[in-house]
C-alpha cells in the first residue's frame, strides 16, 4: 500500500493546495498533487504515491548506493570470505 | 524507469551479498517494517542472496492487513446502502470481514468503485450530490497526507457528502509493541522508506537508543533492500544502535514538513486496534472534532459496533515475525489468495500472499520431501 514510484515533472499548474502538474511514468502520464512539494520545478523527479507527489529526488544521494559499493571496494571488503 | 532500473542491477545485488556475507559472523534476525519490501524480498529472492545466519523477519508493515475485522464490517455495512458510493484502494475489497468481504457487497448490486487516489473519491461526490460518497481511509503514514488533503479540501470546498471511514495506524508505536513483547526475536530493524519520506526518521532514535536496536530508512528496490540489510548488519557485528538512512534520495531527516503540517491539522493521535495483534495506545490517527462532519462512522451509526477475530488465522504471528506463513497448517490448503482466511493472504504486500505466489513450488517439494 505505500507503494510509490518515481516520475519526471512536465508541467506544473495551480497553487498552494491545488498546485499540481502532468508526471510522466517512463512514459506513462499522469496528473500529480503537487501540493506537498512546493519547491519541485518542472524536469524534477518527484516520488508519487495514490497520485501524490511526496518528496523531490535527490540525485546526489540516488547516486550514493552504487558509491557504497564502490567504497567498501576499496577498503577490501568486497572479496568472497575465505 | 530512471531511479528504479538501475536499483535492480544483478551484478551489483552480488557485490552486495558478498559484502554482507563477508561481514556476517553470527547469527542476526533483521525484520523489515514494510510489506512493500517483504513483496520485493520475496519476489528478487532476496533472502536467499543472504548468508544463513541472516534471519529475516517480515513486519506489521501492511495496512491492508493490519485493518481489523470490525472495521471490514463497518465497511461493508455502509457500502450495502442504497444511497451509498463506497470508494477504496483495490487492496481492501477482498478482505474477508465477518460476513463477506466488499467483492461480495459490490456483486449483491452495492456501488463499490475502485480508486487511485483520495481525491478521486472526492470527485466523484462532487459529481453525484444527491449521493453519499463514503472513502475507505486506510494506511500508514505515507498515506495520511494524500486522505488529509482529501478530507481538508471537502472541508473547505462544503463537500457534504463526502465522509471518510478511517484506519490510519502508525509504524512507529507498532515498533515498539513489537519490541515489548516477550516473544520478539527482532535484533534490527529496515524501517520503511516512503513512511520516513513523510514523517522523517527522528522519533526513531529514540526508540533505537531505549531498546539498543540499529534501524536502518530502507528503500524498496533489491539493492536499497540489499544496502539496508548490510548497514544493519555492520552495526549489529559492531555494537552499535542507531538510525541510518538508506533511502537518503528520498528521506530528508524531518521529513515532509507542509505533508505533516496537513495531516496534524486534519487528524489527531489516537488508540487503535491492530488485526493479529491487538489494541495499541497511541497508534492511529482519527478525524479531528472539527472535521467531524466528514466522519463516516458516525454519519452511518455504526461507531459502536465490534467484533472479536476469528482465531484460526495466525497471521498475528507472522505479522509479528514469530512464525513464518509456511508453518500455518491452513497455508495453501484452505487459505489461498482467492479464498483468504486471514488479511496476511489478501494483499499483494501481505507475507502470506508473498510466499503462496513466490514459494510455492518449492514448499511442496520440501512438504513432498518430508513425506518420502
Amino acid at each position: 500500500m505505500c507503494l510509490a514510484v518515481p516520475g519526471k515533472i512536465l508541467n506544473i499548474t495551480g497553487d498552494d493546495v491545488l498546485r499540481s502538474g502532468t508526471v510522466s511514468f517512463g512514459g506513462i502520464n499522469k496528473m500529480v498533487s503537487l501540493a506537498y512539494v512546493p519547491e519541485a520545478k518542472v524536469g524534477d523527479y518527484v516520488i508519487v504515491h495514490v497520485g501524490f507527489a511526496i518528496s523531490i529526488v535527490d540525485e546526489s544521494e540516488a547516486r550514493q548506493t552504487f558509491e557504497y559499493l564502490r567504497q567498501m571496494g576499496e577498503l577490501g571488503e568486497l572479496e568472497q570470505p575465505s | 524507469m530512471r531511479y528504479v532500473d538501475e536499483y535492480r542491477e544483478r551484478a551489483a545485488a552480488q557485490r552486495y551479498a558478498r559484502a554482507i556475507a563477508r561481514r556476517t559472523t553470527r547469527p542476526w534476525a533483521i525484520m523489515e517494517v514494510c510489506g512493500g519490501q517483504t513483496h520485493s524480498i520475496v519476489k528478487y529472492g532476496i533472502d536467499e542472496l543472504l548468508p544463513k545466519e541472516i534471519t529475516l523477519l517480515h513486519g506489521p508493515g501492511c495496512p491492508v492487513c493490519v485493518t481489523p475485522v470490525e472495521l471490514i464490517d463497518k465497511a461493508t455495512q455502509i457500502a450495502a446502502r442504497p444511497e451509498v458510493i463506497f470508494c477504496s484502494f483495490g487492496d481492501m475489497l477482498r478482505v474477508p470481514g465477518t460476513s463477506g468481504d466488499l467483492f461480495s457487497v459490490k456483486a449483491q448490486g452495492g456501488d463499490v468503485r475502485i480508486v487511485y487516489s483520495p481525491l478521486d473519491a472526492l470527485q466523484a461526490a462532487r459529481e453525484n450530490p444527491d449521493k453519499q460518497v463514503v472513502f475507505f481511509a486506510v494506511g500508514f503514514e505515507t498515506t495520511a497526507p494524500a486522505n488529509a488533503m482529501a478530507v481538508y479540501q471537502a472541508h473547505e470546498q462544503g463537500v457534504q457528502n463526502f465522509s471518510v471511514l478511517v484506519s490510519h495506524v502508525l509504524v512507529p508505536p507498532a515498533i515498539e509493541a513489537l519490541l515489548n513483547a516477550p516473544d520478539n526475536r527482532t535484533q534490527g530493524f529496515l524501517a520503511a522508506g516512503h513512511v520516513c519520506t513523510v514523517m522523517g526518521y527522528e522519533e526513531y532514535i529514540p526508540l533505537a537508543q531505549k531498546y539498543g536496536v540499529p534501524i536502518v530508512v530502507t528503500g524498496f528496490e533489491p539493492l536499497d533492500i540489499l544496502q539496508g540489510i548490510l548497514m544493519c548488519v555492520r552495526q549489529l557485528e559492531n555494537g552499535r544502535a542507531e538510525v541510518e538512512n538508506q533511502y537518503a534520495r528520498s528521506v530528508r531527516r524531518k521529513g515532509n514538513v507542509p505533508a505533516q503540517a496537513l495531516v496534524t491539522r486534519v487528524f489527531c493521535v489516537v488508540p487503535r486496534k491492530w488485526r493479529g495483534v491487538g489494541m495499541i495506545p497511541q497508534s492511529g490517527l482519527g478525524l479531528r472534532d472539527e472535521f467531524a462532519a466528514h466522519d463516516a462512522e458516525s454519519r452511518f451509526g455504526v461507531a459502536a459496533y465490534s467484533v472479536e477475530e476469528d482465531s484460526e488465522c495466525m497471521s498475528g504471528e507472522v505479522l509479528r515475525g514469530v512464525r513464518k506463513p509456511q508453518e500455518c497448517p491452513a497455508f495453501g490448503g484452505r487459505c489461498t489468495p482467492e479464498h483468504p482466511l486471514g488479511a496476511t493472504m489478501v494483499s499483494n504486500e501481505g507475507a502470506c500472499a508473498a510466499y503462496y505466489r513466490y514459494r510455492r513450488f518449492e514448499q511442496r517439494v520440501a512438504a513432498a520431501t518430508k513425506g518420502d
